[in-house]
């Protein structure tokens, strides 16, 4: 058994963009098991913060710090984005690119490809193009892609957004079965409903900053703070 | 007017009958444009790529340098090829002056800018698309361009076209370098000069009509070629 990549210590990490900061200072541990969810308004830093934890954004001041025994951490992440990025290759192609980068022969990479957008219920569309299918089909596409290397830890930004119910639904079967296979996942979404059925523990956005983090029961039976009381009744916040 | 269809029967004529001479200037105007075209490619796509994903200090100067290259005068290229080459001139000895390959050189030198300046725009545009994606899937540099150079093969062969219209509507720099020899190294271009300066204009347009069918004829060849390709949706 390989080392985990985990834990991921945030230290004192902000990020300034524009001349203003947008997020931080943020100090967090993500380690263990299970599934986080990333709440917070609009404009709170959700995306930033995944970003910043993949490693996809400069950060200003403070430390970013994967387990380092572990090797190469960034090949044992997966991100998906807000807005599902297309290659200009088909279904199939694009499921199977991962492994292509990995080395995997063509015709194993294609089986398996296969076999996930089966599962992932893009069967029908595998030799379509990427660019040209739904944007709910795109988001599955994304989180196929993501899946294939069977990665340690998952990043989802807002993954369900464009999907109707029953796709939400399967979408939230696969990360159910993802968790239980010990991927460690961390996801952002504005469905509060998502949130109680899928999250262990909570962390709570607001203005860049880290304002509530905890167990999923504590957050939803009796936020700490103002802002997240307001945001889980939809109200505006203070 | 009347020339104009006097030329297109004399082209009509000469391609029916299959005359040898303008098959011979045919087949080496293609032979050379094309050969410029492949070589400038090797050299044009992977390079407009490179500077499209990479970013160090020089860049802007680089690609500001290729853009100034695009519009060298093919005359004066001619020129520095022919000095390079001539008996004097330090490759001299090579005897490649009035040789098919001396065109082929200058050719290259004239297309290699616009090739690389054309992948340059498109693979920047696909980079923009690709950037997030393939830096979260840890792709190497190397794996990066080649996704780029294959995903981005459409517009890239777009590119090679502009370079091969480029090459074989050249004049300018292959009369200096070839000579416009016969049987040697007269291609259309160089034909329809001649013709034109000895006033033969009939003979001159029916070159001309013929070169316009080539080139179009390539880049319909090409473009049925990429439509056949599995995946042509791209
Ligand atoms: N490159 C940038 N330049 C300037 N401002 C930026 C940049 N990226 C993000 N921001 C700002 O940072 C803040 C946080 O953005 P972010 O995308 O992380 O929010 P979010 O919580 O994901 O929002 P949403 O729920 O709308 O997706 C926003 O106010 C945004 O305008
Ligand atoms: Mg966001």
């Amino acid at each position: 058994m390989v080392s985990s990549i985990l834990p991921l210590k945030i230290e004192a990490v902000t990020v300034r963009r524009g001349g203003r900061q947008i997020l931080g200072p943020i100090d967090w541990v993500l380690d263990g098991q299970g599934l986080t969810i990333l709440m917070g308004p609009n404009g709170s830093g959700k995306t930033t913060f995944l970003r910043v934890m993949h490693g996809l954004e400069r950060v200003g001041r403070g430390q970013i710090a994967w387990n380092a025994a572990a090797g190469d951490v960034r090949a044992r992440q997966a991100f998906v984005f807000q807005t599902p990025i297309m290659m200009r290759r088909s279904v199939l192609d694009s499921i199977a690119y991962p492994l292509l980068l990995d080395g995997v022969a063509r015709q194993k990479a294609m089986t398996e490809a296969e076999a996930l957008a089966a599962q992932m219920g893009l069967g029908g569309l595998l030799n379509q193009p990427a660019q040209a299918i739904s944007g709910g089909e795109k988001q599955k596409l994304a989180l196929a892609r993501a899946l294939i290397r069977a990665p340690d830890v998952l990043f989802l930004d807002e993954p369900c957004a464009n999907l109707d119910g029953r796709a939400t639904k399967e979408i939230e079967r696969i990360l159910t079965e993802v968790r239980a296979g010990g991927t460690r996942i961390v996801m952002s979404t504005h469905d509060i409903g998502q949130a109680r059925r899928l999250a262990d523990d909570i962390l709570f956005l607001h203005h860049g900053r880290l304002i509530e983090t905890g167990p999923k029961a504590a957050f939803f039976e009796a936020p700490k703070t103002p802002e997240a009381t307001a945001h889980l009744n939809g109200d505006l916040i203070p | 007017m009347n020339d104009i269809l006097q030329g297109l029967s004399q082209a009509a004529q000469l391609v029916i009958t299959g005359d040898a001479d303008l098959v011979e200037i045919t087949a080496l105007s293609l032979q050379v444009s094309l050969g410029a075209t492949v070589i400038a490619s090797v050299i044009g796509l992977p390079l407009g790529a490179w500077l499209a994903v990479n970013r160090f200090r020089a860049r802007r100067f680089v690609i500001a340098l290729l853009n100034a290259f695009m519009g060298l005068p093919p005359v004066v290229v001619g020129l520095i090829v022919y000095v390079l080459f001539s008996r004097s001139g330090p490759f001299g000895v090579l005897g490649l002056l009035f040789t098919p390959t001396a065109m082929v050189i200058a050719q290259v030198i004239i297309i290699t800018p616009i090739i690389a300046s054309v992948a340059h725009q498109a693979i920047r545009e696909l980079w923009a698309d690709y950037h997030d994606l393939l830096i979260s899937l840890n792709a190497t540099r190397g794996q990066r361009i080649r996704t780029l150079l294959w995903d981005g093969r459409r517009a890239l062969m777009t590119a090679s076209l502009a370079g091969f219209g480029r090459a074989i509507g050249e004049v300018g720099a292959i009369m200096i370098v070839g000579g416009n020899i016969d049987h040697a190294t007269r291609v259309l271009t160089t034909a329809i000069a001649l013709e034109t300066g000895k006033g033969e204009f009939g003979m001159a347009l029916a070159l001309g009509f013929v070169l316009i069918a080539v080139a179009v004829l390539v880049n319909l060849g090409v473009h049925f070629l990429s439509r056949t390709e599995r995946g042509s949706r791209w």
